[in-house]
């Protein structure tokens, strides 16, 4: 018995085992131009973490090395414990050792991206139960059903039967969202959302975002909303030039900025 | 007046020609020549999709091999393809077919006058098709696939559910010109004596001494094929652009 329970506190001490990310010293470049120089992160079930950094600072490429849209040059991205493995390729870069596990984690990490990404020869219902029955394999008919449920919540069942191209943005990324729903995933990365949409359509997703994060999603979200990084999230994250600059509790953050480089980063914001 | 009296017999002459069997022979010859194209388009279409797969691969030798097909294909006569298909591919099947002592040593194995035609015209419809399946493949929003993949679809998948009918899309226009270049490019392989619509025509103008009218005819015909498929074409555009066309 005590055996049990000693394994237990073991598996429930060891950090890895209970983040559902957890990034371990990420560097990638682009040609001579190091984009990420190092970076760890962890998240856990239940965290809402704004990644926040001037245009450049590599918060959009290290995201999308997390679901491997990027090959990162080295470093560890683990999901739910679960290390995602790598091997060298034959010019010595970095590349995924098991596609169909890459292929398989990417289920469990839905992404939604700046430019919505809606596939546009599909209805919007047909954009929500693509994935789930043809990459989980659900019964098409469950899927139909969770849609609909889906879109009612973020509030564009009307327009199921339209096209991408015949909807406004903000309608258009709020389908996104609901894409992302469908998969029922366990972690949302958020590649800056609201960054394409017209200001007064900012709104309608913002809200969407902060009630999935009410509810307890784990969220990890590129901004430049910082009203969103300081009043929803849970932890703000910095990056700077690739690197961590600073990281820590939102109200925290923005009252008393840690490094100069914030607070020049949020002053900017605040003119 | 009597211009006019030349003008009706001729049309009677014409009549008389057509019904006496003709007629029935060009109706058999379309037949034969919407065969060849459209076997040849479904030829081309498997070889175009290749070849556009090599043109837009990672793979430097992949890519080179692409290049040449459409380059060579398309560089060269169409009546110099069929010619290398047909009598090239006698040549070589007769050889073979001695060697193995299947046909006597002064025997000729033809090759069969149908399938070399459509192999021919199907090879290079498929350099036509592959330039517009590779326009059409570029011509998607890079991020519909990338989405794809944050989604954890594998690469068949992605081919089947985003790839395909999008490129089938953004394809259309283009292949209604393929299809009728490659209308006309069947009318060459009458050479090899498929019974088509040229071949017949040719025999009708030789045998009755008419040429005049069964070259006519038979341009009439061909016009009327090439015509009626640009609205086909039209329509299936239409349809298949609708997510960006039609607003519900």
């Amino acid at each position: 018995m005590s055996a049990n329970v000693a394994a237990a506190a073991q598996a429930a001490s060891s950090p890895d085992d209970k983040a559902a990310i957890s990034v371990k010293d990420l560097r990638k470049c682009f040609g001579d131009h190091e984009v990420l120089k190092g970076i760890s992160l962890e998240a856990h079930k239940g965290d809402v973490i704004s990644i926040l950094g001037s245009s450049g600072s590599g918060k959009s490429t290290m995201l999308r090395c997390i679901n491997l849209l990027e090959t990162p040059d080295s470093g560890e991205v683990r999901v739910d414990g679960e290390l995602i493995k790598m091997k060298q390729s034959r010019d010595g870069h970095q590349m995924p050792a098991d596609i169909r596990q890459v292929e398989r984690i990417r289920a469990n990490l839905a992404m939604v991206f700046q430019s919505f990404n809606l596939w546009s020869h599909m209805t919007v219902l047909e954009n929500l139960v693509a994935a789930p029955t043809h990459v989980l394999k659900r019964p098409r008919a469950e899927c139909l059903e969770q849609a609909e449920a889906l879109l009612k919540r973020v509030g564009i069942w009307e327009r199921r039967n339209y096209y991408p191209p015949h909807m406004s943005g903000g309608q258009q990324q709020r389908a996104a969202i609901a894409r992302a729903l469908a998969m029922n995933p366990k972690v949302m990365l958020f590649d800056e959302p609201t960054s394409a949409l017209d200001p007064e359509l900012v709104g309608e997703v913002l809200r969407v975002m902060r009630s999935l994060a009410e509810e307890g999603r784990t969220m990890l979200v590129v901004t430049h909303e910082m009203g969103f990084a300081r009043d929803v999230s849970s932890k703000v994250m910095f990056l700077h030039k690739g690197e961590v600059d600073s990281a820590g509790e939102p109200k925290e953050m923005f009252a008393r900025p840690p490094t100069p480089q914030f607070k020049q980063f949020i002053a900017n914001f605040n003119k | 007046m009597e211009f006019l009296n030349d003008l009706k017999d001729q049309v009677s002459t014409a009549y008389e020609l057509l019904a006496a069997g003709w007629g029935v022979q060009l109706l058999w010859g379309i037949g034969w020549t919407l065969a060849v194209t459209v076997v040849s388009m479904l030829i081309g279409a498997v070889l175009g999709s290749l070849v556009a797969a090599a043109k837009l691969s990672h793979r430097g030798g992949l890519r080179f091999i692409g290049e040449s097909y459409t380059t060579v294909f398309r560089g060269e006569p169409e009546l110099l393809i069929i010619y290398l298909f047909y009598y090239g591919g006698t040549q070589v099947l007769t050889s073979v077919a001695r060697s193995s002592g299947s046909i006597g040593s002064t025997d000729i194995l033809n090759m069969p006058s149908f399938l070399g035609g459509v192999l021919a015209v199907g090879i290079i419809s498929g350099a036509y098709q592959a330039e517009v399946f590779r326009g059409s493949f570029l011509a998607i929003h890079r991020g519909e696939l990338e989405a794809a993949r944050a989604y954890g679809m594998s690469a068949w998948l992605r081919f089947r559910l985003v790839i395909m009918p999008q490129v089938l899309r953004l394809a259309v226009p283009g292949l209604g010109n393929v299809w009728q270049l490659t209308i006309k490019d069947s009318a060459l392989i009458s050479v090899t004596g498929v019974a088509e619509l040229m071949l017949t025509a040719n025999k009708a103008a030789r045998s009755t001494h008419h040429s005049l009218l069964f070259y006519t005819v038979a341009g009439i015909l061909y016009l009327v094929m090439t015509s009626i498929s640009t609205p086909i074409f039209e329509k299936a555009e239409r349809y298949t652009s609708r997510s960006f066309t039609r607003p519900k």
